[in-house]
């Protein structure tokens, strides 16, 4: 469990993480999602004490990391693709990591094996594609049985045989017990993966929601409805909060409400439906709605969604 | 998911399973064990070079060089050399890591920091003496060895001369361990070897500028002046004693060693 209350860390002038709070819980993928520069990494180093916070705490499961006696064996973390001497192999630099908490040969090369890295153990990691890279950060994170598992978009550069081998890797985690937190900028990725979302968009907390949860309050969730008496229909359901967009003679887009309420509705003004198909935002969808506001660095004068997606605006 | 049910010995991190860890580190790296080898070597040949040129040339020295002569300190012309190698392997036994990236492991594994700078200290110490004091003896007997075909050997036995060849590897270690001090304050390669070359080449000869009475009064307590005194045999007028000029040498790398840990400790990896 990584608890954080109040966390606010600022580099320069530059606010980093406003105020921050939030509990991930064990037995799940939580997954920790923001616009690139919304202070995701920043988080990751605040819990394993790399940096130490402005204000606030960082507990991780019940201690400071650093008071913890074999701290790997409470986080195993992957920060960044490239943390190890360029010059070492990947065999030598687990070997070393192992050793400060006791482990010898034995559990190394179970984790070479684990991550697939068996016939390039011995080569010099500076070598490794940055696929490569990601794999010696999971056996690295791994090494010490880790009750929380942290891993910083673990998928970059990854083919996607190997994507999947870490989704399922992070879903058979939390199956185990332990607490994963895992980075995206990829919501695609985490519909995927993860149970639990937690979204920061500029240091600050916008939202902390089960990913069901999440796509179902998006406002952008809709009911398409096709009817000879569309317009009618709109009139009936017509309030404040809902809105109602055509795009047809016989078809409307309703947003704000759910589809037995616009069923239930044209029942009772004796209006025929031909099609009533509730259209779920996607998770990116719900995650460009919430974030829009808050993104960072946005290409040209774009668009923020546009931007972001990587369409030219 | 098989490998991760494997029984396991975790054990809380101690110093003595990060010094292990740092000699992990250290030997694995090949820029290391080149590194090593070439300062034993070059060590060890410069001197032998020196002892052959001026056993070849004596009948042919002015009276000048003759008087200039040390047997003891021509022999060991090669520690110049190794103090400089085994200084920048001290600055790059941490930059290395700042440089790579490896820091961050480095301190997620070990979150209290200071083990590690200590670990690397005994590490990088305990090699650097395990190399320079066999090379110093070796090049010393060697050398005594070519320079007695003219006569112009000096003995083991001789006054001072065995201090000089244990003074000489404690030397350099305090050297190295200077080094890595100046590498865990400046986090860069670049920078820790300028500072290093800076105090021991370029200081010197900036104190020379000032007048005479300033410099004079300065220059015996410039770091490696101050650590030279101990495998000098016939010193130049107002060098330190041996023993005391070691001393206040070790005192730069202990304030050094002082200030990299708290700035480990206090500053953001």
């Amino acid at each position: 469990m990584i608890e954080l209350d109040g966390v606010s860390k600022s580099y320069g002038k530059k606010a980093a993480v406003s105020n921050l709070s939030f509990v991930v819980q064990p037995g799940r993928v939580t997954g920790f999602l923001g616009p690139n520069g919304s202070g995701k990494s920043t988080t990751m180093r605040l819990i394993l004490n790399l940096d130490a916070p402005d204000r606030g705490n960082v507990v991780v499961n019940g201690k400071r990391y650093r008071d913890h006696r074999a701290p790997l064996h409470q986080i195993g973390a992957l920060l960044d693709a490239s943390s190890f001497h360029t010059g070492r192999s990947a065999r030598d630099h687990l070997l070393a990591m192992a050793q400060t908490h006791g482990l010898g040969r034995e559990r190394v090369e179970a984790m070479i094996e684990l991550v697939g890295l068996g016939e390039v153990a011995r080569k010099r990691a500076g070598t490794f594609s940055l696929g490569m890279r990601q794999r010696l950060g999971i056996a690295s994170a791994l090494l010490a049985d880790p009750r929380v598992v942290m891993l910083d978009e673990p998928i970059n550069g990854l083919d996607p045989e190997g994507i999947l081998w870490v989704r399922n890797l992070l879903k058979g985690l939390a199956a185990e017990g332990r607490t994963v937190f895992v980075s995206s900028h990829l919501m695609s990725e985490m519909a995927l993966t993860a149970d639990h979302l937690i979204v920061i968009g500029k240091g600050e907390l916008i939202a902390d929601v089960g990913v069901q949860e999440l796509v179902n309050g998006a406002s952008s969730s809709a009911v398409r409805v096709r009817s000879p008496y569309a317009a009618r229909l709109g009139e009936v359901v017509a309030r404040p909060e809902v809105r109602i967009r055509t795009l047809g003679d016989d078809l409307i887009e309703v947003h704000g409400l759910a589809a037995e309420e616009i069923g239930d509705a044209a029942l009772i003004s004796g209006i025929v439906l031909h099609e009533l198909a509730p259209r779920q935002a996607s998770l990116e969808d719900a995650f460009m709605e919430l974030t829009g506001e808050s993104i960072e660095y946005r290409a040209g004068d774009g668009d923020p969604v546009a931007a972001t997606r990587g369409v030219a605006a | 998911m098989e490998a991760l049910k494997l029984p396991l010995g975790v054990e809380p991190v101690t110093q003595r399973r990060v010094v292990r860890s740092e000699w992990t580190k250290l030997i694995s790296l090949r820029s290391t064990r080149w590194a090593l080898a070439a300062t034993l070597l070059l060590a060890i040949g410069i001197g032998v070079l020196a002892c052959i040129v001026f056993e070849s040339r004596w009948a042919h020295l002015s009276v000048h060089d003759k008087a200039d002569f040390h047997p003891l300190s021509v022999s060991l012309a090669g520690i110049n050399f190794a103090q400089l190698s085994l200084g920048v392997l001290g600055v790059l036994a941490i930059t290395g890591e700042y440089s790579t990236g490896m820091i961050r492991s480095t301190m997620a594994a070990v979150p209290r920091r200071v083990p590690v700078l200590w670990g690397k200290a005994i590490v990088f110490g305990a090699t650097a003496l395990a190399i320079s004091l066999p090379a110093t003896f070796v090049v010393f007997f060697v050398g005594q060895a070519i320079l007695s075909g003219e006569g112009i050997n000096v003995a083991i036995s001789h006054p001072g001369v065995l201090r000089a060849l244990i003074g000489a590897p404690l030397f350099l270690t305090a050297m190295g361990l200077f080094g890595l001090a100046l590498g865990a304050i400046l986090r860069s390669t670049a920078g820790g070897i300028a500072a290093l070359a800076g105090i021991v080449f370029v200081l010197p000869p900036i104190v020379g500028l000032l007048p005479t009475s300033v410099a004079n009064s300065i220059d015996p307590y410039l770091p490696s002046n101050a650590g030279g005194a101990i495998w000098t045999i016939n010193p130049d007028p107002g060098t330190l004693a041996p023993w005391a000029g070691f001393g206040i040498f070790c005192a730069y790398v202990v304030v050094a060693m002082a200030i990299a840990e708290t700035l480990l400790v206090r500053r953001d990896a």
